[in-house]
């Protein structure tokens, strides 16, 4: 069977594989939260501050993460660890605070109720990206 | 917003999704026909933009221009890029790549119904 897949090598690029699937998800990601943020605070940030500018970070972590998978190597290994986990952290604390007290978030984000609008992937997400990270271990050269 | 034209790409996405998602529980890497019917939703798709750009110079706009016009861009850009991605990689995960885009479509056409339903004066 030429068309199946084998056994994947060491040196392989971070974002490929499997890796490449976290690469598209992550860039609608990147793309969706940042246009949201930036439509939320061109047109009427004064309504809700404090959830835009979270919006717009979690814009900023989605587009470091996908910038990360892409580019590879230590480096880029390095940027997507740090934005998944920020990213984890994010979707954590927004989302329960968003539970706990909505009076601070009268407007959604992507991560308001643990990202809830948008199918839960913001939850699940972070969790994949860093799986994909620790499992992609560079091999010593 | 056409009403039978994004029915007919979110049937046509969902069934393509359920095709990839079947492909890559197989292992196999993206054929020419798995490629092929990815270029054909992206041809729909450019179709429906299209209409729906035409749309927005004859007739009542969305109240949220902006936002619509940011969905049709995305709307036109998602199939074109999973395809380039999935030509990238010949392995099961090009045919997940595939899958997801055609998971995300419908969503995305959802979205700009929902946003054209709502007119502004």
């Amino acid at each position: 069977m030429p068309d199946q897949t084998t056994t994947r090598p060491g040196d392989a690029a971070l974002g490929s594989g499997a890796g490449r699937v976290l690469l598209l998800v992550y860039g609608v990601f990147a793309l969706s939260a940042s246009a949201r943020a930036l439509v939320q605070i061109s047109t009427h940030f004064a309504e809700a501050p404090l959830a835009y500018l979270l919006s717009a970070l979690a814009g900023l972590v989605y587009i470091a993460a996908t910038i990360g998978l892409a580019r590879g190597g230590p480096r880029g290994r390095m940027i997507a660890l740090v934005s998944c986990t920020v990213e984890l952290v994010g979707v954590l604390l927004i989302g329960t605070l968003s539970v706990i007290d909505a009076g601070d978030f009268p407007d959604a984000t992507v991560w308001s109720n643990f990202g809830s609008g948008y199918g839960y992937v913001p939850l699940v997400l972070p969790f994949i990206g860093l799986w994909w990270i620790h499992r992609h271990q560079p091999t010593a050269s | 917003m056409n009403g039978v034209l994004s029915s007919a790409t979110i049937v046509a996405a969902l069934a393509l999704a359920v095709w990839y998602l079947l492909r890559t529980a197989l292992d196999r890497a993206p054929d020419r026909i798995d490629l092929t019917a990815a270029g054909v939703l992206g041809v729909l798709v450019a179709v429906l933009v299209v209409v729906a750009v035409a749309g927005l110079f004859d007739g009542s706009r969305p109240a949220d221009t902006a936002t619509f016009a940011g969905y049709l861009i995305t709307t036109a850009g998602l199939v074109p890029t999973a395809l380039i991605l999935a030509k990238m990689e010949p392995t099961r995960w090009g045919n997940l790549i595939l899958g997801i885009g055609c998971l995300v479509l419908p969503v995305l056409v959802l979205r700009l119904q929902q946003i054209a339903s709502v007119t502004g004066a």
